[in-house]
């Protein structure tokens, strides 16, 4: 029987030859993911479970990411019950504040994910390391208990849809953009308990960066997980961690797919989802003009060197508009580093925008530059639901980095080539 | 089980169901009293004890947080029918013990305030008010194992406890 990457991963860890689509299946995991927001009530469910110990230190990975540095009180005791766990059991993977960063680009830039892996973190864009060939995907608290107790889980495995993507990227398109127009044509619920597998000649060319953010979107077409079939591109990101050794895993030539959908990205325009689905996605074009009080660079979804660079390229040297304001959040501590090395912070900085420490902050309304009544804001991060980025009467687009630079600078909504 | 309906649309995501700002907490208690406010802010001083929340497709949409079953349970909502949910609440619902039922004829056929009965064990939906009935989709019989245990944390607390002896 022909089987799917995202079947392929699952039969292994479920120690069996091969799976069908929708068979329940208990399946072991190579990397259990928790942060700050999440890890403390895991904590109290593993121990009335009566848990001992996690299955393995090594597999378990907590990063504080959310709410760091602690907003207030109560974050600083969600941080502090993360650290003592992460004493107590010994576990080799944890993250604390200054070294830490958003765990989804954390956790491939440590060398924590590999083609082939089965991951589950409690955090829904935890399908971000599909971009590597790995399945992994979102669970809850108890989940994650249960992943540290008994280090598998049970799964239903999901069909696949294959998204076909094909043609070369016109100026100042990525993968964002790619992302946002396949989430506008399938809709948020288009792939609910479904794995998406991209492939096509514009994925291939798509840069790692551009995968990442591509496969973290994937959860806001109501997908499992996300999957670029590994390649030449993913051996350049993995050798850079030679000691790991995997097996990259592809779907059959004759693989059941239960939806098949080709796009021809040639003429993609710039996309910009409008308030509040991540779904609402339309051409820059037809939201120009709209004026922003704040913009935000960074998130798990374009968080890397390149994002940064790009939205520079679109602000051409210029001011940030004097009615609007523009946060710029490294995603790591390498990412920080980055933008010294690079000189980018200093252009940020100059231009009046305000560099934050790496933390989720802004993406999900926690700190670090939450919007007021009515605020308009032009974020490239992935979610633009009602009242997650501050006031249920603010206003979120989401959109790629070259918007969201030529945006900081003309205080409106723009096209780089207006700039 | 029976209650009164509240009625929502499609895509009700965690966000609404309990903002961030909020998940500094996870006890049930100090969740509930901010359960849907961006949503609809008269829900929980109208909700009553045992009342059922129907919602369209893709319920439960967005983030992994526990604390949105959670929220709904501290307000007092017996169960969530909707045509589908998102599949971390799912999962999440079956976790924490918060009754869920995919049915979108009820869903169709329930109107603000109508009221329901459901037989939880049989997923049979009876709108009181319109007279009615339905049934839900029966979950898989792995998972009705683990429901059947008493949920997952129950069943994880068996599998260690068998093992250590
Ligand atoms: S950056 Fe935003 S989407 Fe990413 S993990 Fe943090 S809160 Fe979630």
């Amino acid at each position: 029987m022909s089987q799917t990457i995202a079947q392929k991963i699952f039969a292994c860890h479920a120690g069996k030859d091969k799976v069908e689509v929708d068979e329940l299946v208990f399946a072991k995991l190579d990397m259990v993911l928790g942060t700050d927001v999440t890890v403390p009530l895991s904590v109290e469910v593993f121990r009335r479970m009566g848990a001992k110990e996690v299955f393995d230190p090594k597999k378990v990975v907590l990063v504080n990411d959310h709410f760091v540095p602690a907003k207030d009180l109560a974050a600083a005791g969600l941080s502090k019950t993360m650290r003592e766990f992460a004493k107590e059991m010994g576990v080799f993977n944890y993250f604390e504040v200054g070294r830490s960063g958003i765990c989804h680009v954390l956790l491939p830039d440590e060398g924590l994910v590999k083609p082939g892996d089965l991951i589950v973190g409690a955090d829904s864009h935890t399908c971000t390391y599909g971009a590597l060939g790995a399945f992994s995907t979102g669970i809850g608290s108890t989940d994650m208990a249960a992943a540290w107790a008994i280090g598998e889980l049970w799964f239903r495995v999901p069909a696949t849809i294959k998204v076909e993507v094909n043609g070369d990227l016109p100026e100042w398109v990525g993968g964002k953009d790619v992302a946002l127009f396949i989430i506008g044509q399938l809709g948020v619920e288009g792939a609910l308990y479904k794995t998406l597998e991209f492939t096509g000649n514009a994925i291939s060319n798509l840069s790692m960066d551009g995968r990442f953010t591509l496969c973290n979107m994937a959860i806001e077409a109501g997908g499992k997980a996300g999957i670029v079939p590994p390649d030449k591109k993913t051996a350049e990101f993995m050798a850079q961690f030679p000691e790991i050794h995997y097996e990259p895993l592809l779907s059959d030539p004759d693989a059941e797919f239960i939806e098949e959908h080709v796009f021809d990205v040639s003429d993609l325009k710039l996309q910009v989802a409008k308030p509040y689905l991540p779904s609402n996605a339309v051409g820059v074009d037809e939201v120009k003009g709209i004026k922003v009080d704040q913009v935000v660079l960074g998130s798990c979804t374009n968080g890397r060197l390149s994002d940064y660079q790009m939205a520079a390229d679109a602000m051409k040297g210029r001011s940030v508009h004097p009615d609007t304001r523009l946060i710029v959040i490294p995603s790591t501590r390498d990412v920080y580093l980055e933008l010294l090395d690079s000189g980018l912070a200093e252009v940020f900085t100059e231009a009046g925008a305000v560099i934050g420490p790496p933390t989720c902050g802004p993406c999900i309304g926690g700190h670090m530059g939450i919007l007021a009544e009515n605020e308009v804001g032009l974020y490239t991060t992935n979610r633009n639901f009602v009242g997650r980025n501050g006031h249920p009467s603010s206003q979120v687009f989401l959109a790629g980095t070259a918007v969201a630079g030529a945006t900081a600078v003309a205080g409106e909504i723009a096209h780089p080539d207006d700039i | 089980m029976e209650g009164t309906v509240f009625k929502y649309g499609d895509n009700v995501d965690t966000d609404v169901i309990i903002p961030a700002r909020y998940c500094t907490s996870f006890h049930k208690e100090e969740l509930a009293p901010h359960c849907l406010e961006d949503l609809d802010a008269t829900f929980v001083n109208r909700v009553n004890k045992g009342d059922i929340i129907v919602g369209g497709r893709n319920f439960g949409c967005g983030s992994s947080r526990e604390n949105a079953p959670l929220a709904i349970l501290g307000a007092g909502v017996g169960a969530v029918v909707a045509e589908s949910f998102a599949r971390i609440f799912y999962r999440n619902s079956i976790n924490v013990g918060l009754p869920i039922f995919e049915c979108p004829e009820a869903v169709r056929a329930a109107r603000e305030s109508d009221r329901l009965r459901i037989d939880i064990n049989k997923g049979e939906i009876t709108n009181l008010t319109s007279g009615g009935s339905y049934t839900a989709s029966p979950f898989p019989a792995r998972i009705r194992e683990i429901i059947d245990v008493g949920g997952f944390e129950e069943y994880v607390r068996r599998r260690l406890s068998e093992q250590q002896p």
